[in-house]
């Protein structure tokens, strides 16, 4: 390569040399090593790693997961457009939430007989399988994303609104009044947009571009109604 | 290397072989497609022929009537089966969505819009809406009417959005499935023109019943007067809707069939909006409204004597 560039050196030269012109004058010498050892250095650490995950406590485990879910409440939490929640799908999650969720809505047994708000049941009902549709709507409109992708993505975006119940619950402990349900309003209108939000961040860019909005109605109309069961929530 | 010369293409102007310059010659001309109606020799000409036209479509109903062989033909078992009923953009639903709202007279809502790709997007969807609209909206009416009262403590009454969910969806099935078969039957016995498949049935329905989604979030005024304008304003709208769909498609039948098949289908669109008004939303009286907090102390001090 020395000799090459002192061939072009020349200040004065206008005529353009072809590429790799000097190739052929380059000889190898004996400095530049050519020969070494190949081993795989990850042999060993993949048998340690398959027998650890067999003999570590269960707190390493549930650890494990539980920092997972963590990690995916924080990317709802502050949506940006990444992959995580698409590429490492759980559904842990999402079952958390939505058993919180159905706790907290259920009426107490006293007043079954009258026409109150949902069961524990109900709500379960309405989210898995509103998930399920919803699901089922953008993989037959063309999206390209996996099932259970999907699943992941729409159970954990309810974070919001389970902290908007949270919340709710906690207002309630006060006096009723206009008040009262204007704070509640509020809360669960904010957390309505963020649910929207953070769910359209991820699932948006899966749908082909010319039916978008067909695909993200349905996920408007679910949190639409989960928000509508939480604001209408009336302890006994 | 062959010289350059040889390499020219031979030039054949047009006056070396037009036929006034080589009358011996034989000459092909190709005819692009004909336009004229008389291509289609089966269609009788009524005294209705403008209406004819307009209401099947006929400047390109030989294409749509190609087009249909050539879906769906993926098994059922498949999901790509499913995936054909789906194959609409964004723009194709909202202009179905256009069309019901805003019926022509004399343009058929399936040839116009439809024309041979039936989704099965807008009747779900739209009849998800609507189960939820009206069970909300209903709840909402129901708090705002009885929110004076001192006995009255809120329920959200979840109960009713299964209800509701089994009236719209029961509706939006079962119907076009009675009529898709009776339109079939009558098929059999005279020759009609027009036939719709039962999917176009279930999509004109499930179209038809768009206009019913902003009329429960305005049946939330507790005014008789304002319910009973809105009911009217709706069923006009989905029931032209409706008649003007089925109309060609039992026209050539006998005129008393005919009429009662149009008067029914109009009468099973009110009896569910009807039902719907009656069944989801109290009655709004008077007596407890908002002119017992304002002038309450005068007139019931008026009453009570």
């Amino acid at each position: 390569m020395a000799k090459a560039a002192e061939s072009s050196g020349d200040p004065g030269t206008t005529i353009p040399r072809p590429l790799f012109a000097g190739l052929s004058d380059i000889s190898i010498s004996q400095d530049i090593p050519v020969e070494g050892e190949i081993t795989i250095p990850m042999r060993s650490q993949i048998r340690e790693f398959d027998s650890s995950t067999l003999n570590e406590s269960v707190q390493n485990t549930i650890m494990r997961d539980l920092k997972a879910v963590g990690k995916k409440f924080m990317h709802v939490l502050y949506p940006r457009k990444s992959n995580t929640l698409l590429r490492d799908w759980d559904l842990w999650g999402p079952l958390i939430l939505c058993v919180t969720l159905a706790l907290m809505l259920q009426r107490s047994s006293v007043d079954s007989e009258k026409d109150g708000g949902p069961q524990f049941a109900e709500v379960f009902v309405i989210v898995w399988f509103g998930a399920v549709t919803i699901t089922l709507n953008s993989k037959l409109l063309g999206g390209n994303i996996s099932f259970f992708q999907s699943l992941c993505v729409l159970g954990y975006c309810i974070l919001p609104l389970t902290v908007a119940m949270l919340v709710c619950r906690l207002v309630l402990l006060a006096e009723p009044g206009p008040v009262n349900f204007m704070v509640r309003l509020f809360v669960v209108i904010v957390m309505f947009a963020w649910s929207i939000v953070a769910s359209t961040a991820f699932l948006a860019d899966s749908q082909p571009p010319n039916r978008k909005a067909l695909a993200i109605y349905p996920v408007f109309l679910f949190y639409f109604v989960i928000s509508w069961m939480i604001l209408t929530f009336t302890p006994q | 290397m062959a010289a350059v010369d040889d390499l020219q293409f031979e030039e054949f102007g047009d006056a070396a072989t037009s036929p006034a310059a080589n009358p011996g010659a034989t000459t092909i001309h190709i005819e692009g497609p004909s336009e004229s109606p008389t291509h289609q020799p089966g269609l009788p000409r009524g005294s209705g022929g403008e209406e004819d036209d307009e209401l099947l479509g006929n400047d390109d109903s030989d294409k749509t009537e190609l087009l249909a062989g050539q879906k769906k033909s993926s098994p059922f078992w498949t999901f790509e089966y499913y995936q054909t009923f789906f194959d609409v953009d964004t723009y194709q639903v909202f202009d179905r969505i256009k069309g019901s709202l805003l019926p022509i007279p004399g343009k058929n809502f399936v040839r116009l819009y439809i024309r041979s790709n039936p989704d099965l997007y807008g009747p779900f969807w739209i009849c998800a809406t609507l189960v939820f609209a009206i069970a909300i909206s209903g709840n909402l009416s129901n708090f705002l009417i009885h929110l004076g009262e001192k006995t009255y403590h809120y329920v959200p009454e979840f109960r009713k959005v299964s209800i509701a969910a089994t009236i719209i969806y029961a509706y939006a099935w079962l119907v076009p499935l009675a009529l898709w078969g009776f339109l079939m039957w009558r098929n059999s016995k005279v020759m009609n023109i027009v036939s719709y498949s039962f999917l176009e049935i279930v999509c004109v329905y499930g179209y038809s019943l768009f206009i019913y989604i902003p009329t429960a979030v305005l049946w939330v005024i507790p005014q008789k007067a304002v319910r009973w304008i809105l009911v009217m304003i709706a069923l006009g709208i989905s029931g032209s809707v409706l008649a003007m769909t089925f109309w060609p498609a039992v026209r050539e039948d006998n005129r008393r069939i005919a009429l009662a098949t149009i008067v029914t289908i109009v009468l099973l669109h009110t009896l569910l909006s009807v039902g719907c008004l009656a069944y989801f939303f109290d009655a709004p009286e008077m007596d407890h409204h908002l002119p017992a907090t304002t002038a309450a102390p005068n007139q019931t001090a008026a009453a009570a004597k």
